[in-house]
């Protein structure tokens, strides 16, 4: 699917917490899992949470469109760890940025999709030609269970993308495509502190069946196989599950590499593929293909297809990339850990 | 927990707003209805870039009613680069290697909430840049 | 404008008075007072208090304190100026006695602030600061202090050991005042080592919380000779302010509003620091009693700390401060506070100090509110 009128990405930012915990620290307290492959997971901080992630993704998108924020006709984040089950972190993130008050503002939810959700529908309202600029956002501090199999990778993150028209993006969308399914892999009630996961059923059922499709379906729309594309981004959920993906699909390492973080920074959920395409967005050349596969759970996938323009090269030191903030690290224990997440009051 | 003194005060809080006297040019934060330079009442609003160095600081240990969960945290006052001195909480910093004239940047945290069902307030404070 | 005399004060200890509420305080002191002065009526009764409402919920309170110190009827007003709220009340005794309006005139300075926990009664003294700018930020008033401190220490190259004869000086003369919190000197090793607060301020830096209260009267100085054989005179009283943010100051390091309100009383009475034969002065931070020093002209901008290490401020020095204790050593109830100062310089005025005797004709008190957002100074003359 995509718009009448062809858009795409005029700027996007990132934010990682600087605070890491490692895989062996947690595997230390726990004396469990041990198939985890991955080194270390992002925190945030004691005063941090997914709006003010949110807004400093947004504000280095800003920097990188250096365009009015006023223009922006809609502001939405996607999330599943809302400071507020109700009040929008939109409005916050707008009024940060100078956005309010001429605008449209919301939350979205799809598990770890609702990044790509907020980014979909972003660009579609763009390209309607109801707004000239639309923000979106896929950010989360998630949470797991102390002792469980999530614990090792549920970490804290995530990216902003304001979408224009082509004649102005870095990268435009050839097409979209969403896949999507009633399947339960993985939830979480009102009033619970953590979610709960299928385990197994989280697999093949859910992850594969979804990503895999979505992806299939838009090259197959478009035309195109893996070759065409210089790298692809999964959700990624741990190393083990985008690997596999990847390989079915006929994807190589060298097109995976670039947009996969999470052995150095975990999954930071609805954050987790935006961060991956930020990543291979700062890597980008003009012309390179650039295909995205989200996954959220309960289910689903985006796919979407972006071409990098001649505007991908900035020669602007102060911008932030994503390497940087995952060069930006402080090692904490496992005590300090549990402070940070409030994992010292039952829930 | 005064929700409309919050909302009050989001302009200075979320994006550094404080007035530019008309009169003498002075940078006035936080905001201000007369100018205490020249005492004139026209002032238009200027947001600050947010770059400064840090002009003192302390690391506090006992802290007021609201604050214990973030113990111990650093505050300082700092000199932004258009003029005024800012006073405000350091962030991802730890209690060594923070420095008078260290180079700064604003960022937007929270700064307390009052309970866990309450008001969650955000605004300013200040990291040692990311980038230079 | 008439002269203004005291023929009578009050105090009550300096510590946590479990046992008395915060009008039993106030009452303790006014009928100690009475008696020193050997009346039993008086016409205004002022109350400087800073945390009434806050602390114990009660305001309104010079009303209440008057009727319940026998002195139903007559003119009573709170008096708040933060952690000067004592010497404000101080101020408006003085200029209701003054300007002929009031004869018989009460000041008492009372606080009460041992009934609540830490917490709340740091956020409370944060109240002395700017609210919206530097308490929501997660000031304490102890960190802005210790920032005025780290800068002082950055700008005059000195260290934090330097400020150590502030401390041992108060704690040495507090061992010898009965109303005083702490009976106890300390050593040098005991500052250096002692728990951090925020830093540098440690709490050896730093004076207590405590409950208290202190009472003056004042009476026109042509009628205190039929009323009390000695009495003292306050000679001066000015009042000056800044910004109460430290980040609005010209020159944080710099007390302005306790330099403008020193330089009135000295020009109103034609003297000069060089004068003062003592000097209670607003030590609630070891930092503070530097900084005072330094803006009432009595040591150069960042030369305040050598004052201590040379034994300046001791009872036999050139410049004598805290001499009961002072706020570090005698306690600090905010409001009270300035009263006390008052008070204290009475002792000293009549050869009433016991072995914290200095010998003595003109003191100077100064009460500051806030980090130096306001000071008020009185200077005052004993008995001829």
């Amino acid at each position: 699917m995509k718009p009448n009128r062809e858009v795409g990405i005029v700027g996007y930012g990132a934010y990682i917490p600087r605070y890491r915990i490692k895989a062996d620290e947690i595997l230390r307290v726990w004396k469990g899992i041990d198939s985890i492959h991955l080194e270390e997971k992002s925190v945030p901080g004691l005063d941090e949470d997914t709006a003010t992630m949110a807004i400093e993704a947004a504000r280095n998108a800003l920097k990188r469109a250096t365009i009015d924020p006023q223009e922006i006709g809609a502001v939405w984040v996607g999330s599943e760890s809302k400071p507020y089950a109700v009040k929008p972190t939109a409005t916050m993130v707008a009024e940060a940025l100078g956005v309010t008050p001429h605008t449209n503002a919301a939350d979205w939810e799809f598990a770890c999709k609702a990044g790509t959700e907020a980014m979909q529908a972003a660009m579609g309202f763009v390209g309607s030609g109801m707004a000239k600029y639309a923000l979106a956002i896929g950010v989360d501090t998630a949470q797991g269970r102390p002792g469980d199999q999530l614990e090792y990778t549920a970490s804290a993150g995530g990216a902003a993308f304001i979408m224009g028209l082509k004649e102005e993006s870095l990268a435009y969308l050839e097409a979209s495509y969403s896949y999507v399914s009633d399947t339960p892999d993985f939830f979480r009630r009102p009033h619970q502190y953590y979610p709960q996961h299928g385990h197994r059923f989280t697999g093949e059922p859910a992850y594969f069946k979804h990503t895999y499709y979505a992806a299939q379906h838009l090259m197959e729309e478009l035309g195109y196989t893996p070759e065409d594309y210089a790298m692809v981004v999964f959700h990624q959920p741990n190393s083990k599950f985008p690997r596999r993906v990847a390989q079915r699909l006929g994807f190589t390492g060298e097109q995976l590499k670039p947009g996969f973080l999470v052995e150095v920074i975990g999954n930071a959920y609805a954050g987790s593929s935006p961060l991956g395409l930020a990543a291979a967005l700062d890597e980008a050349q003009p012309s390179d293909k650039i295909l995205l596969v989200s996954f959220g759970s309960g289910a689903g996938s985006d796919a979407l297809s972006f071409t990098a323009t001649e505007r991908i090269v900035k020669n602007d030191d102060s911008l932030v990339r994503v390497r940087d903030y995952i060069a930006r690290r402080r090692e904490i224990d496992y005590g300090t850990y549990c402070r940070y997440r409030d994992n010292l009051n039952s829930h | 927990m005064s929700l409309a003194r919050h909302w009050r005060l989001q302009d200075e809080r979320y994006k550094l707003i404080g007035r530019e006297c008309a009169a003498c040019g002075q940078k006035l934060f936080p905001p201000r209805d007369i100018c205490p330079h020249c005492g004139s009442r026209d002032l238009k609003p200027y947001r600050f870039a947010g770059a400064g160095e840090i002009y003192s600081y302390s690391t506090i240990y006992q802290p007021p009613a609201g604050y214990e969960g973030f113990v111990p945290y650093t505050v300082a006052l700092i000199r932004l680069d258009e003029g005024p001195l800012v006073t405000a909480q350091l962030a991802d910093v730890d209690r060594q290697g923070v420095e008078i004239g260290q180079r700064v940047e604003m960022v937007t945290r929270r700064l307390r909430e009052y309970g866990p069902e309450g008001l969650i307030v955000y605004g300013y404070k200040f990291r040692p840049v990311l980038k230079c | 404008m008439r002269g203004v005399s005291i023929i009578g004060i009050g105090q009550t200890e300096v510590r946590e008075h479990w046992e008395r509420p915060l009008r039993g305080l106030a009452v303790a002191s006014i009928t100690a007072a009475l008696d020193d002065a050997g009346i039993d009526r008086a016409d205004a009764l002022y109350v400087g208090n800073m945390l009434s409402g806050e602390l114990t919920g009660q305001e309104h309170l010079a009303t209440l304190i008057a009727d319940f110190a026998g002195l139903r009827g007559i003119e009573a007003l709170k008096v708040e100026a933060a952690c000067g709220s004592g010497g404000a009340a101080v101020r408006m005794g003085y200029l209701a006695v003054a300007s002929g309006l009031q004869d018989l005139v009460i000041v008492t300075g009372v606080e009460k602030m041992t009934d609540c926990e830490n917490g709340l009664v740091t956020e409370a003294l944060a109240m002395a600061a700017d609210g919206d700018y530097e308490a929501m930020q997660g000031l304490s008033f102890v960190a802005l202090n210790a920032l005025l401190m780290r800068r002082y220490m950055h700008e005059y190259r000195v260290s934090h050991e330097d400020f150590a004869g502030f401390s041992i000086n108060a704690h040495r003369n507090a061992a010898r005042n009965p109303y005083a919190m702490f009976h106890r000197p300390v050593t040098r090793e005991e500052f250096t080592s002692a728990r951090m607060i925020s830093d540098p301020i440690n709490l050896l830096d730093s004076s207590p919380i405590g409950d208290g209260a202190a009472t003056v009267i004042l009476c026109p100085e042509e009628k205190a000779q039929d009323l009390c054989p000695a009495p003292v005179t306050i000679i001066a009283s000015a009042t000056a302010t800044d910004t109460i943010a430290l980040h609005d100051r010209d020159d944080p390091l710099y007390l302005q509003a306790a330099h403008e309100s020193a330089q009135k009383a000295y020009a109103q009475v034609g003297v000069g620091p060089e004068d003062m034969e003592i000097f209670e002065l607003h030590d609630a931070f070891t930092i503070m009693a530097a900084l005072s020093l330094e803006a009432c002209g009595f040591a150069d901008k960042g030369r305040g700390v050598e004052l201590a290490k040379d034994g300046e401020i001791s009872l036999r020095g050139n410049i004598p401060i805290s001499t009961m204790g002072g706020l570090k050593g005698r306690g600090h109830p905010i409001g009270a506070t300035g009263v006390y100062q008052i008070a204290e310089l009475v002792q000293q005025l009549r050869g009433e100090a016991g072995a914290n005797q200095v010998e003595c004709h003109l003191g100077m008190a100064q009460s500051i509110g806030g980090t130096g957002a306001t000071a008020i100074t009185h200077i005052l003359e004993g008995p001829n």
